[in-house]
């Protein structure tokens, strides 16, 4: 957080602020806008109002203590970074994860990347002024966090995941419940795709607004749905595949520029939309396969104590793209360090450069389009 | 290639700036001496067989019995799909590095978290400001020794502790 003081206010330029109480910074954002009119000269986002210093709360906890902490790294996909702590830690003592745990996993976070951008998808299109999807995928998520729920007890701050494996296994008639949900949401996909994705008037909106193109999304580190829709086929559950992940089929998404150049804000819609289906279709194996796995067999085998002295750097595809988590251990119940890197956190960083000479409602596009949570930058 | 042979290549081009090779640690290591790292980060970006065009993560990890800071990079291709971790170790009294934004654009958000939570000082950086902690906070929390203060702009920064409060004496009824 800081006041940013322009060096050269002309009498044409205006110095605007945006936020950090703006509807469309998706949480706690502010930026810093000099413009002259209408075109941005330059946006500095200005971070930190949720900053909670997650990593300093983790050098206080034992590694299984520390796991609720992380569902607040980003409350709209908290079941990825319960994930990539598991992960991390998993690989730091060597435990095993068992087959049916890492199913259950795969379900959960499959579910939860469906919820995750539903919202995405609902609020940048609300951002950029069509209000009805933001209903309609609100409606879709307010199903899966019925189920997860059931499914664990909670339905924003999950701590499902635990280390070695799940704390629940699948509840009694749940399956039948999300296989008919699945049957309900493949429907509402193609409905979805009828009312916005290809409406002529939000393609108009978005076709050719802020093109990222692929190498200045590698080098400005975008991961995830970000990078994918400027063209670079990488999924860590595809290229690297971790936990049950080798074990369904499906595709990887990449933006084509359909509507427009290749790595524009459409792209990016576009991506996570056919993501969405992706995930369902994950999901629906996953409950399909699941029982040749024993019942019950959900945690693997654990150390009696826990006091690692090593350090690891995990990695997972999160909703918001790779995310990485690095713990080191010193031979004490508690971390010596651990940290979380996040995709909004790198996404914040390509704003201010992408920012120079767009319009200021093109800025609203291209925030929702990067999909940054607030909590998740500011950890 | 094989952080061995990526080890190998680092000393072929740059000889004593690259030393203490830990193959084995889950994530194979170096470290590098702080004032080549800009040229170690190049080599690692351009050559055409390390190829590390993704800088993943970058993490200070502070060892007061040490003296030092180590300041972790953790890389990526997306090329060869192999991973290497470079650590620069900083002497704890004076932190400095020089900065590897001209290399990977991202390394610009990273450094300024890196020197916004420990106090570490990327020589270079465009824009090194606080990112997350306002700017007039004092110290580096991630920082081993860190004692917060009591308050901020009088806000005060602890709460007494729930229990605590139930054990006293309830008030007494207004009459």
């Amino acid at each position: 957080m800081s006041e940013y003081v322009f060096a050269n206010q002309l009498d044409e330029e205006m110095t605007l602020n945006m936020g950090p109480h703006h509807p469309s910074t998706h949480g706690v954002l502010r930026f810093v806008i000099e413009s002259d009119g209408e075109i941005i000269r330059r946006a500095v986002p200005d971070v930190g109002y949720l900053h909670r210093s997650i990593e300093k709360i983790g050098e206080r906890c034992t590694y299984p203590g520390y796991m609720p902490y992380t569902d607040r790294v980003d409350y709209l996909a908290a079941m990825f970074a319960n994930e990539a702590w598991a992960s991390a830690c998993e690989k730091l003592m060597g435990i095993e994860v068992p087959k049916r745990a890492q199913y259950l996993r795969v379900i959960s976070c499959e579910l939860n990347r469906i919820a995750s951008h539903m919202i995405a998808l609902g609020a940048m299109a609300m951002d950029v002024g069509a209000v009805t999807p933001f209903p309609w995928t609100l409606r879709e998520r307010e199903y899966i966090n019925d189920f997860i729920e059931e499914l664990c007890g909670a339905r924003l701050t999950y701590n499902y995941h635990r280390i070695g494996g799940v704390s629940f296994d699948l509840p009694a008639g749940w399956r039948e419940k999300v296989t008919k949900w699945l049957d309900h949401f493949g429907p509402i996909m193609e409905e979805f795709d009828r009312l916005i994705t290809y409406n002529e008037i939000y393609v108009n909106r978005l076709g050719n607004v802020c093109v990222i193109t692929k190498d200045v999304a590698i080098d400005y580190g975008l991961v995830g749905p970000n990078l994918r829709a400027s063209g670079f086929k990488w999924d860590l559950r595809k290229d690297m595949p971790y936990g049950a992940y080798p074990d369904f089929e499906f595709d990887v998404p990449v933006g084509q520029g359909l509507k427009g150049a290749v790595g524009d804000c459409w792209d990016r819609f576009y991506v996570r939309v056919e993501e969405c289906k992706q995930s369902a279709r994950i999901v629906r194996q996953a409950l399909e396969k699941i029982d040749a796995h024993p019942e019950g067999d959900i945690v693997g085998k654990l150390p009696k104590k826990m006091r690692p002295s090593a350090e690891a750097y995990a990695r997972i595809e999160s909703a918001r793209g790779d995310m990485g988590c690095y713990v080191v251990g010193n031979g004490k119940e508690e971390p010596y360090r651990c940290r979380f890197r996040t995709g909004s956190y790198n996404a914040t960083g390509i704003i201010e450069p992408m920012s120079r000479g767009i319009f200021i409602a093109d800025l609203v596009a291209l925030i929702a389009s990067l999909d940054v949570v607030a909590p998740e930058i500011d950890r | 290639m094989n952080a061995q042979d990526i080890f190998n290549r680092l000393v072929e081009k740059h000889g004593d700036a690259v030393s203490d090779f830990r193959a084995g640690d889950l994530d194979p290591c170096c470290f590098v001496q702080p004032w080549s790292w800009p040229e170690v980060a190049r080599t690692l970006r351009d050559d055409p067989q390390l190829r590390f065009d993704f800088l993943d993560c970058v993490t200070g990890v502070d060892w007061p019995d040490k003296g030092q800071i180590h300041v972790v990079f953790h890389l990526f291709s997306y090329v060869h799909k192999h991973a290497f971790v470079v650590k620069a170790a900083l002497d704890r009294a004076d932190p400095v590095l020089p900065s590897v934004v001209p290399v990977w654009s991202v390394a610009n958000w990273q450094e300024r978290e890196c020197y916004d939570l420990l106090g570490v000082i990327f020589e270079g950086h465009p824009d090194l400001r606080r990112v997350l902690l306002p700017p007039d906070w004092e110290g580096y929390p991630l920082r081993k020794d860190y004692e917060e203060s009591d308050d901020y702009h009088g806000i005060p920064t602890t709460r007494p502790v729930p229990l605590e409060l139930l054990k006293s004496p309830p008030a007494a009824k207004p009459s």
